[in-house]
């Protein structure tokens, strides 16, 4: 049972992940990103990783993909504005990164399989938060810092240096 | 039980379409995206690996890279309004003074 | 008493501290002070060399002092010191190097009064003296090669002396070069040497010879005399030497007359040893010097450059000397070398003094009647030609007649030749002295109207050397009449080896009597037919505008010796090197280092194109490097 719902949610991921690279319209690509976020989110609960699918949805599918709604609708990007590659490129594209999977994979070649021996608990909030707060307590305290420099950095690079220069210019 | 190597292929395909994407559109914002799917990716494994070696580090990590990450989309998309308000586009292939 | 050693050691050092303090000071010192540090050296290391002879002379036979200065070299197997040996043979040759050469730069000081290069040629002058005393002085082949080509170097910087004139250099390079070549026979002789024998020393080299098979002692010294056919002017390496009367004419009495060119004399007679155990190498010593004798005597019957007439005969008396090396009588051959010394520089430098006094002028067509303005001039020439011609008691007389006694008793075809080869050097040598001095004032009115004798410091080295040719035989006079022949007595400890192994025939009295007066009356009869053509009938050699019969064409320009080598051996040479130069030199090595440059310069050309600034290329270069890296992590 646990083999067909990662099929499933493998070929949702994949299939939704290809749509995001060949659609047409910026908003579709975002959508389908979404769409592949809640399907790792699955994969997540699959491997009893609780916690993490449920931050998963929270950060990446809530925020950061609103944030990029956001921004495509704020510079107002649609299917005719779109720029394309010309179509050499884009077959040489597909070349490297064809080559790209099969370098991953040959290395992959002859490793011993691990299966897993029992579920396991750490997934748990409990557990994880356990660790979290004592092994690895310091890059937590860190990481507040580095979103506190993420915060400011995104508002002054926000800022404009002529006053009234916040308006986006929209193209007719 | 499901063979790491499963999992194992499905973030090394995700991966390969990040790629894929980042060398196949002009559109910065579509190359973040697809920066953010190669992220996932990563993650998955790394959950995978977690969870098959009983250890807790690798989900601390993906804990990480996701505050990372949001950290990185942040200031990435403020600079992509930097960069079209000054250029009036998005194309990537505008910014093309980092030669000889 | 001064240590013995000290006193060796000075003898080559004081021409050296000599050059120095010239060579360092030519711009400052004047005429007077380079002259008096300059001669004064010699002069001294002329005492030296007498006082070393006099000690030699009283101690027992067989005596020889070796001084070692220091090791010079000492890599691996392979060790040489700088160690001198006295011994009769070098301290003969100290005495004529040293005394001649000081007579020679007395002589300079007023010759060369009036030149710009004094001090320059002071300086080389000293620096000539040290170099032929290492190369005499040395015991053992490194030393001797060190001032065998020392002397070749001044010989260069001497002949080049006056060096704005293309033509002078062009005959110093060719004197050096002609030596290079003999020289390279000369290394290679060493290398055997020392392969064979293990070691450079003479006397190493001499005790062990009888051990050695006749094959490599052939080679060897076949090799060794090849060396001294480029220095000593035999056939085929002596063109150099009347090209090399282009120097000042001092230079050619003190290196081209006396002393540089004997080098190859005392290193054969040196290595008389090695010679005698090498047959072969003896006969090709004896054959070459025959045909080099007659020769060059036969060109020199046809020359009209006073000095070239004197160079070509110092080629003819060299191969007699080898020819007196080749039969075996290592000791006439220095004798004759000896007395060659002294009257072939009183020649030059009366030549010198002819020369002097008519403001340059050497052709001889242009001289004549010069008797009466140049007697002292005219008195020590007479005494030179009388010694060259081998008339008694003149010093040519005894050698010469010794070398052609020996020559008797080995073969008569040699003693023909060798005979021939006299009467042909008495008979161009009175031609020169009489169409100089007798006859017809032939010279040009300018020429004519500075004429003056010489001044003394010309004139009494020629005196001295005058007295010398005439005494200078009595040290060897044979027993037949009546002397004890004191030269070849003070030698025989150098001889002695060789001499023990191959027994010479003695001639019986008689025959050297007949041998004597037939020689001295044709030459006698040759004196008088070149007085009868060229006093009597006055006959003068035709003037350049005048075309010479065929015969007489050839053997005027040297039988084309100059143009055959010309032709045959520079011409091939310059295509040959011209080739060199546009195909391995342009085309190759140039285009090879240019090609370097070039290539980085167009590598990175096209490199440069990488940053074309587009980002997606950028990440697309990102891409392929991680692919390449993966790929040399998987497979490595």
């Amino acid at each position: 049972m646990t083999l067909n719902l990662f099929y499933f949610l493998s070929f949702v991921a994949i299939f939704s992940a290809l749509l995001v690279v060949f659609s047409k319209s910026p908003v579709y690509s975002v959508l389908y990103l979404i769409i592949t976020f809640f399907s790792i989110a699955g994969h997540y609960v699959i491997l009893n990783a609780q916690f993490l699918a449920v931050v998963h949805v929270i950060v990446y599918a809530g925020a950061i993909m609103v944030l990029f709604l956001y921004v495509i609708m704020l510079l107002n990007l649609n299917k005719e504005s779109e720029p394309h590659k010309s179509n050499l490129l884009k077959f040489a594209a597909a070349i490297c990164s064809g080559l790209l999977m099969i370098v991953l994979v040959g290395s992959l070649k002859g490793t011993e399989v691990l299966v897993q021996q029992a579920p396991s608990d750490i997934g748990l909030v409990k557990n994880l938060g356990k660790v979290l707060f004592t092994d690895f307590l310091l890059p937590f305290e860190i990481a507040s810092i580095l979103l506190l420099a993420a915060m400011v950095g995104a508002v002054m690079l926000g800022k404009s240096d002529k006053p009234g220069d916040n308006k986006i210019h929209v193209k007719q | 039980m499901i063979p790491i190597d499963y999992y194992l292929w499905l973030s090394a395909a995700l991966f390969t379409i990040g790629v894929l994407g980042v060398l196949f559109r002009r559109n910065a914002i579509i190359i973040f995206m697809c920066i953010e799917l190669m992220l996932n990716a990563v993650n998955l494994i790394m959950v995978a690996f977690s969870t098959y070696l009983n250890d807790a580090s690798g989900q601390v990590f993906v804990f990480f890279i996701m505050a990372v990450a949001a950290a990185e989309v942040a200031v990435g998309l403020a600079i992509l309004i930097m960069m079209y308000r000054n250029t009036q586009t998005t194309d990537i292939n505008v910014l093309n003074r980092l030669k000889w | 008493m001064v240590d013995i050693k000290v006193l060796i050691a000075l003898v080559p050092i004081l021409p050296l501290i000599g050059f120095l303090l010239v060579a360092l000071n030519t711009k400052r010192f004047v005429q007077g002070v380079t002259s008096i540090i300059a001669c004064g050296s010699v002069l001294a290391s002329f005492g030296i060399s007498l006082s070393l002879f006099i000690l030699l002379l009283n101690a027992p036979e067989g005596t020889q002092y070796t001084v070692t200065l220091f090791d010079w070299i000492n890599a691996g197997s392979f060790s040489s010191s700088v160690s001198f040996l006295i011994d009769p043979l070098s301290s003969l040759m100290l005495l004529i190097i040293t005394g001649v050469g000081f007579l020679i730069h007395v002589y300079s000081i007023g010759y060369m009064h009036h030149d710009e290069g004094y001090n320059r040629f002071f300086s080389y002058l000293n620096l000539f003296v040290f170099f032929m005393l290492l190369l005499v002085m040395g015991s053992n082949y490194l030393l001797m090669f060190v001032g065998w080509e020392g002397v070749g170097l001044c010989s260069y910087l001497l002949i080049g002396f006056w060096f704005k004139n293309q033509d002078y250099n062009n005959a110093a390079n060719k004197a050096f070069i002609m030596n290079r070549i003999g020289d390279l026979g000369l290394v290679l002789g060493v290398i055997l040497i020392f392969v064979n024998f293990g070691s450079l020393q003479y006397t190493d080299v001499f005790a062990n010879a009888m051990t050695k098979d006749t094959q490599t002692l052939t080679l060897i010294t076949v090799l060794l005399f090849i060396g001294a056919m480029g220095k000593s002017a035999q056939i085929p390496l002596y063109t150099w030497l009347p090209d090399a009367m282009a120097g000042p004419t001092p230079v050619s009495a003190l290196i081209h007359a006396a002393t540089m060119v004997t080098a190859g004399i005392y290193m054969v007679a040196r290595n008389n040893i090695l010679y005698t155990l090498s047959p072969i190498a003896l006969e090709l010593v004896l054959y070459t010097g025959l045909i080099t004798a007659v020769f060059a005597a036969t060109i020199a019957v046809a020359q009209n450059d006073i000095k070239k007439v004197l160079a070509y005969s110092t080629v003819s008396q060299l191969g007699l000397m080898f020819v007196a090396l080749g039969l075996g009588s290592y000791s006439t051959g220095i004798f004759h070398m000896a007395t060659h010394a002294f009257f072939k520089a009183l020649l030059f430098l009366c030549a010198g003094s002819v020369i002097h006094a008519l403001s340059n002028e050497q052709d001889i067509r242009r001289m004549g009647g010069l008797r009466k303005y140049l007697p002292i001039t005219f008195f020590t020439f007479l005494i030179g030609v009388l010694a060259i011609s081998g008339i008694p008691p003149f010093a040519g007389f005894f050698s010469k007649d010794e070398i052609l006694a020996n020559a008797f008793s080995h073969s008569y075809l040699v003693w023909g030749v060798a005979a021939f080869a006299s009467l042909l050097t008495s008979f161009y040598m009175f031609r020169l002295f009489f169409l100089t001095f007798y006859g017809t004032e032939r010279a040009w009115e300018k020429a004519m109207s500075h004429i003056h004798e010489s001044p003394a410091s010309i004139t009494i080295p020629l005196s001295v050397l005058a007295v010398l040719s005439f005494a200078g035989g009595f040290m060897g006079v044979p027993e037949s009449l009546g002397g004890s022949h004191w030269l070849s007595e003070f030698l025989t400890p150098v001889f002695s080896q060789s001499l023990s192994i191959v027994q010479h025939h003695h001639l019986d009295h008689a025959t050297e009597y007949m041998l004597m007066a037939t020689i001295v009356g044709l030459t006698i009869v040759t004196i008088v037919i070149a007085y009868v053509i060229y006093v009597s009938k006055k006959s003068v050699p035709t003037p350049e505008s005048e075309k010479l019969n065929p015969v007489h064409n050839i053997v005027y320009k040297k039988y084309l010796i100059d143009e055959i080598y010309h032709a045959l051996i520079v011409r091939p040479l310059y295509a040959l090197s011209h080739a060199f130069d546009i195909f391995i030199e342009r085309l190759g090595i140039d285009r090879i280092v240019n090609g370097m440059g070039d290539s980085v310069q167009e590598g990175s050309k096209t490199l440069r194109l990488l940053q074309n600034g587009g980002i997606g290329f950028y990440i697309f270069a990102m891409v392929i490097g991680i692919i390449v890296l993966l790929t040399l992590t998987v497979l490595i």
